[in-house]
């Protein structure tokens, strides 16, 4: 039987991000324009890739990028001040809700967030009258994508026991992966084994698969489901974490 | 309505809780004293199933603890010790997010929200947001978010620990008022007076042990109903007595500062431990 208590986290979750809407839109806004700055109109002006410019080439790929970062981080750090600092998991976790239904409702806010970021940048994409096309697939694979970040925050979050810990994983495992993924180039350009190394990212292939449908190419299967494969697993994790989380 | 059977709790080498077993029936106010660290709050985590139980067996309102941990949920409520209120909303949106947490209908929570922000004297302050909130209003919401969804069993873990007096007194009768309900209650609490001035029962810990158990004038009057206290500089241990004259007797005895009263439950402490709570 599915708990709908995930709707209840889903509505907390909410319910704070309007308290701070500003805050939200703000910061989910300065690290995807310093990128669109520094390396499309930055380094990236004159250059091209293939037939087209390089701030089509990157946008899809600050768009992944923005997408993980803000479902990563609006999942993990929120998690992990409420476990850590202010303790009001334990509400959550002395409620007749299953540990399941508390990941999922994390995680969509997660997808929340996410999707708001990547429309932020598609509509500065606009603004620039960039040669790429947004449709609803674009958009579901942003979702896709973002739920498999929210469920490594929640991950991460019940996996660290201090904020420290949840600043070293930012840095040993997301930031790599922000630069690595074919964000800012592609992974074709790379030899091997460094082209297979950066296919283990699920950012890699978020990257690949927007690119494509922003561009109206043929969606590589591959790197859907390879993405979809990670969201079933890092959920399945958070859910288990979540399960086992003792105070 | 509570039930513990050699509740342990051991974390690595260190045995926080050893063989706890007590029951409490429906409608009491149960105390458990101790000093920090005697395990109090490790019993109260176990049987919110926040804790993982190592060995022995917990029971809520006949339902087990760890075979069952969703069910205990929805008859339990909980006030821990560190206020774990959700500053960025208002009182009010902490009790709808408590109330749709345990599924109460929305007109259940508009009607119950109304008349516990009122028993909590907290209506006017209801859009107010949390972190704007004293420490005493804080820890008054905290208990009404604790019994929102009608829970039979509400555990308190030092419900007024860092107030002042006035206010201390304040969650005294809020709780009183809870225990007129009907609502069996568990309380730790390191304070000799609140355990004395609520509790029907008191069980002693030290060390993740119970050490005693009883109603606090029966644990008085096993160790003595009047105390002979020595002045730290005296060095001389306490002594107890059921009659006056003889502690009065006893005390004229002495040299230097010495002072006949009635026990307490601390020095019900004493006797028992060889310690101080407040050590």
């Amino acid at each position: 039987m599915i708990d709908t208590g995930f709707y209840t986290i889903f509505w907390r979750e909410m319910l704070a991000i309007r308290k701070k809407f500003w805050k939200v839109l703000s910061g989910s806004l300065v690290m995807p324009v310093l990128y669109l700055v520094t390396f499309g109109w930055g380094i990236g002006r004159g250059v091209r890739v293939g037939q087209g410019n390089y701030m089509d080439f990157i946008l899809p790929g600050i768009i992944a990028l923005s997408a993980m970062n803000s479902s990563f981080n609006g999942v993990s750090v929120t998690l992990n001040i409420s476990k850590l600092y202010y303790k009001t998991i334990e509400e959550i976790l002395v409620s007749p809700i299953s540990p399941w239904a508390i990941t999922l409702g994390r995680i969509l806010a997660g997808c929340v967030r996410g999707l708001f970021s990547a429309c932020l940048i598609v509509a500065i994409g606009l603004i620039l009258d960039v040669n790429l096309g947004f449709g609803p697939s674009f958009f579901a694979t942003v979702l896709l994508l973002s739920f498999a970040f929210g469920a490594l925050g929640v991950l991460a979050a019940m996996l660290t026991r201090s904020h420290e810990d949840m600043t070293n994983f930012s840095n040993f495992v997301i930031l790599p992966m922000a630069f690595l993924s074919g964000t800012f180039f592609s992974p074709d350009l790379l030899p091997q084994p460094f082209r297979s190394l950066i296919l283990v990212y699920p950012l890699t292939h978020g990257s690949i698969a927007l690119r494509a449908l922003a561009t109206a190419q043929a969606v590589p299967l591959s790197a859907l489901a390879v993405l979809f494969g990670y969201a079933v697993v890092l959920f399945l994790l958070a859910g288990l974490s979540v399960k086992r989380l003792e105070l | 309505m509570i039930r513990l059977d050699h509740l342990t709790k051991r974390f690595d080498h260190f045995l926080a809780v050893d063989r706890l077993s007590f029951e409490v029936p429906q409608g009491e106010v149960f105390g458990l004293l101790g000093p920090n660290g005697a395990g109090k709050t490790t019993s109260i985590r176990m049987l919110t199933t926040l804790a993982s139980i190592t060995s022995g067996q917990a029971e809520i309102a006949g339902i087990d603890v760890s075979r069952n941990p969703i069910g205990v949920k929805r008859v339990i409520g909980l006030a821990p010790q560190g206020l774990n209120l959700e500053i960025e909303l208002t009182a009010e949106e902490n009790l709808e997010f408590h109330g749709r947490l345990h599924r109460m209908s929305r007109h259940d929570r508009r009607a119950r929200i109304r008349e516990l922000l009122e028993f909590s004297e907290l209506w006017e302050k209801r859009n107010v947001q949390v972190q704007k909130f004293s420490g005493g209003m804080k820890r008054r919401l905290l208990i009404t978010r604790a019994i929102m969804h009608r829970p039979k069993v509400l555990f308190l873990d030092e419900p007024t620990v860092g107030l002042d007096p006035q206010i201390r007194r304040r969650v005294w009768d809020m709780i009183l008022g809870l225990k007129a309900q009907g609502i069996t209650i568990l309380v730790t609490t390191h304070y000799i007076e609140e355990a004395d001035f609520l509790c029907d029962r008191v069980g002693i810990m030290n060390r993740g042990r119970l050490v005693a158990l009883d109603k606090p004038q029966s644990l008085k009057n096993t160790t003595g109903i009047y105390a002979v206290i020595c002045s730290r500089m005296n060095g001389c241990p306490p002594r107890f007595f059921n009659d006056r004259d003889e502690a009065v007797r006893y005390a004229s005895e002495l040299e230097g500062d010495v002072t006949v009263r009635q026990t307490n439950l601390e020095d019900v402490f004493i006797a028992l431990t060889g310690e101080a709570i407040h050590d």
